[in-house]
C-alpha cells in the first residue's frame, strides 16, 4: 500500500508534481530528437510540424504545457516553502498553482487552434 | 537517497530553470500562433548567441534536475540502490545532455 | 446494501503471527460512546484473548496505542468509533511502515533507532556547577523549539509518510522534528552535529513535503515545517562551508 486511504490536498500536490516530472522527463528525449532534425533532416521536421497542426496533437501539446506549468508553479511553491519564511497557506498556494497552470495552458491552447 | 549535495544540485538547477521555463512558455504561446514551421523556428534562433546560451543553460540544468528527480523515484518506487542507482542517474544525465546539446546546436548554429 | 445493524459493529482486524497474516472478523456490541481502543479491548476480553495490542494511558498521553483505522494512522484511544465507522464496518490494522510482531503490535525499534541517528539528543554546554542559563521564553528560537516539543513518539506521522514507505532508510518526520527542536534549544551546544546527522542519504533532504505527517499528527504538530527548517539551516551551513555530510 503506497498511501493512507484518505489523501489530502498537499499529498495530491506531491503526486501531481511527481507524475508531471516523470512525464516531462520522458518527453524530453523526444523533444530533443525532433528539434535536432533541423540539423539532420529539415524536411522531416517540417513534415512533423505540419502533422502537429492536427487537433489531437494540439490537445497533447496542451497537456504537456499544463504539466510543465504545474511542475514549475508547484516547484516554486516548494522552493518558497523551503527558502522563504514559513507560510501556513500551503494548500491555497497549491490550488493557486493549479489555477495558474490551467490559465496558462488554456491560453496556449486558444492560441494554438 | 538525496544527501545534501544532491539536494543542492536539485534545488539550484530548479532555481536556474524557473525564469527559463517561464520564458519558454511565453515563447511557445507567441510562436504557436499561426502554426509552426522549420523556417520560422530557425529564423528566430539560428546564429543567435542569446538563444544558444538560453537553451544551452536550460539543457544543462534540466539534465541535472531530471536525473536527480528520476533517481529518487527509481529508489522509492523501484527499490533501486547502490551501483545501479548511481549508474541510472549518470546515464539519464548524460543522455539528456547529449541529446539536448545536439538539439541546441541544430537550432542555433549552422 | 444491507442496512447497518445498530446494535453491532462489524470489526475486521488484520492479525499476524509466525504463520502469516489474515483478516479476522468480529461482531462487537455498539455503544453510544466508544473508542477504537474500547472495541479492541472488548474483542480481547470477550471474543479472543489471544489478540495482541498495546495501550497504556487510554487518554492520549502515552503514544502507545497508535494503529491503522480504515487505512489511516490514529490513536485508538482518541478515535471515536462513530467518527470512522463505514456503515457498521471498521477495519483495524497494525501501524504502517514498521515490522509487525504480532496482530496490532509493531516493533518500534527502527522508529526509535532513527531518533538516535538524527542526533535529536541534548549536547550539553555546561556542568552542574555552572549557573542555570537564562532562556527567553518569548524568543524566536525558543518558539521554534516549543513548536515541536509536545511530540510523544507515537509514530502516527511515521506511519503516514509515503517517503518512509518508499525509502525505509529515511529518518522520518518524528526524528527530524526532534532534531529541529533540539537544534533550537538555547542550551544545546553542538548544532553542527545535528545538521550533519540529518544531511546524509537518509536525512531531511529526502522529504517531499507531502505533509501527511502534519495532516495526521494527533497533537497538531507540524513536522513538515520543522523539516523545512532543517533543510534551510543545512543549506546555510553548506554555503558557509561547514557541512561534513
Amino acid at each position: 500500500m503506497m498511501r493512507p486511504s484518505k489523501s489530502h490536498p498537499l499529498w495530491f500536490a506531491f503526486v501531481v508534481h511527481r507524475l508531471s516530472g516523470i512525464t516531462l522527463a520522458l518527453f524530453l528525449p523526444a523533444h530533443f530528437w525532433i528539434m535536432s532534425l533541423a540539423l539532420t533532416n529539415a524536411d522531416q521536421l517540417d513534415r512533423f510540424l505540419t502533422f502537429a497542426d492536427n487537433p489531437l496533437v494540439k490537445i497533447v501539446e496542451f497537456c504537456l504545457v499544463f504539466l510543465l506549468s504545474i511542475h514549475i508553479f508547484g516547484g516554486l511553491r516548494l522552493l518558497a516553502m523551503e527558502f522563504l519564511p514559513w507560510s501556513n497557506a500551503q494548500k491555497s498556494l497549491a490550488a493557486a498553482a493549479v489555477g495558474l497552470s490551467l490559465f496558462i495552458s488554456g491560453t496556449f491552447f486558444l492560441q494554438a487552434i | 537517497m538525496l544527501d545534501l549535495k544532491l539536494y543542492m544540485a536539485q534545488r539550484i538547477s530548479a532555481m536556474i530553470m524557473a525564469p527559463l521555463v517561464l520564458c519558454h512558455i511565453a515563447v511557445m504561446i507567441y510562436a504557436v500562433q499561426g502554426g509552426l514551421s522549420t523556417a520560422e523556428i530557425l529564423g528566430r534562433t539560428q546564429g543567435s548567441v542569446f538563444w544558444f546560451l538560453f537553451y544551452g543553460t536550460f539543457v544543462i540544468a534540466v539534465s541535472v534536475h531530471a536525473a536527480i528527480g528520476l533517481r529518487v523515484i527509481a529508489h522509492e518506487w523501484l527499490r533501486l540502490t547502490g551501483f545501479w542507482l548511481s549508474t541510472l542517474t549518470w546515464v539519464i544525465c548524460l543522455v539528456l545532455l547529449f541529446m539536448g546539446a545536439r538539439a541546441v546546436v541544430a537550432v542555433t548554429m549552422l | 446494501m444491507t442496512k447497518p445493524d445498530p446494535l453491532h459493529l462489524d470489526v475486521t482486524i488484520r492479525r499476524s503471527d509466525h504463520d502469516g497474516s489474515r483478516d479476522a472478523h468480529f461482531q462487537v456490541p455498539a455503544r453510544d460512546n466508544q473508542t477504537i481502543l474500547d472495541v479492541v479491548s472488548w474483542i480481547q476480553q470477550y471474543a479472543d484473548p489471544t489478540l495482541s495490542y498495546r495501550f497504556a494511558c487510554r487518554v492520549g498521553m502515552c503514544g502507545s496505542c497508535a494503529m491503522m483505522v480504515n487505512g489511516e494512522p490514529r490513536w485508538a484511544c482518541r478515535t471515536h468509533v462513530k467518527k470512522v465507522l463505514n456503515g457498521s464496518k471498521v477495519h483495524i490494522a497494525p501501524l504502517r511502515n514498521l515490522p509487525v510482531i504480532k496482530d496490532l503490535v509493531v516493533d518500534m525499534d527502527p522508529f526509535f533507532d532513527k531518533w538516535g541517528q538524527a542526533e535529536g539528543r541534548h549536547h550539553p554546554t555546561q556542568t552542574r556547577d555552572d549557573p542555570v542559563p537564562r532562556i527567553d521564553p518569548e524568543g524566536a528560537q525558543r518558539a521554534e523549539a516549543n513548536a515541536g516539543i509536545e511530540c510523544i513518539n507515537c509514530s502516527v506521522c511515521y506511519a503516514a509518510c509515503d517517503t518512509v514507505a518508499g525509502n525505509p532508510e529515511y529518518l522520518g518526520p518524528a526524528a527530524l522534528q526532534r532534531a529541529w527542536t533540539v537544534f533550537n534549544d538555547g542550551k544545546n551546544a553542538d548544532r553542527q552535529a545535528i545538521l550533519d546527522a540529518v544531511s546524509g542519504s537518509s536525512g531531511c533532504h529526502n522529504c517531499h513535503s507531502m505533509g501527511s505527517c502534519t495532516h495526521y499528527c494527533p497533537n497538531d504538530l507540524n513536522p513538515m515545517q520543522a523539516i523545512t527548517g532543517l533543510k534551510r539551516e543545512t543549506v546555510k551551513a553548506f554555503i558557509r562551508g561547514k557541512s561534513n555530510a
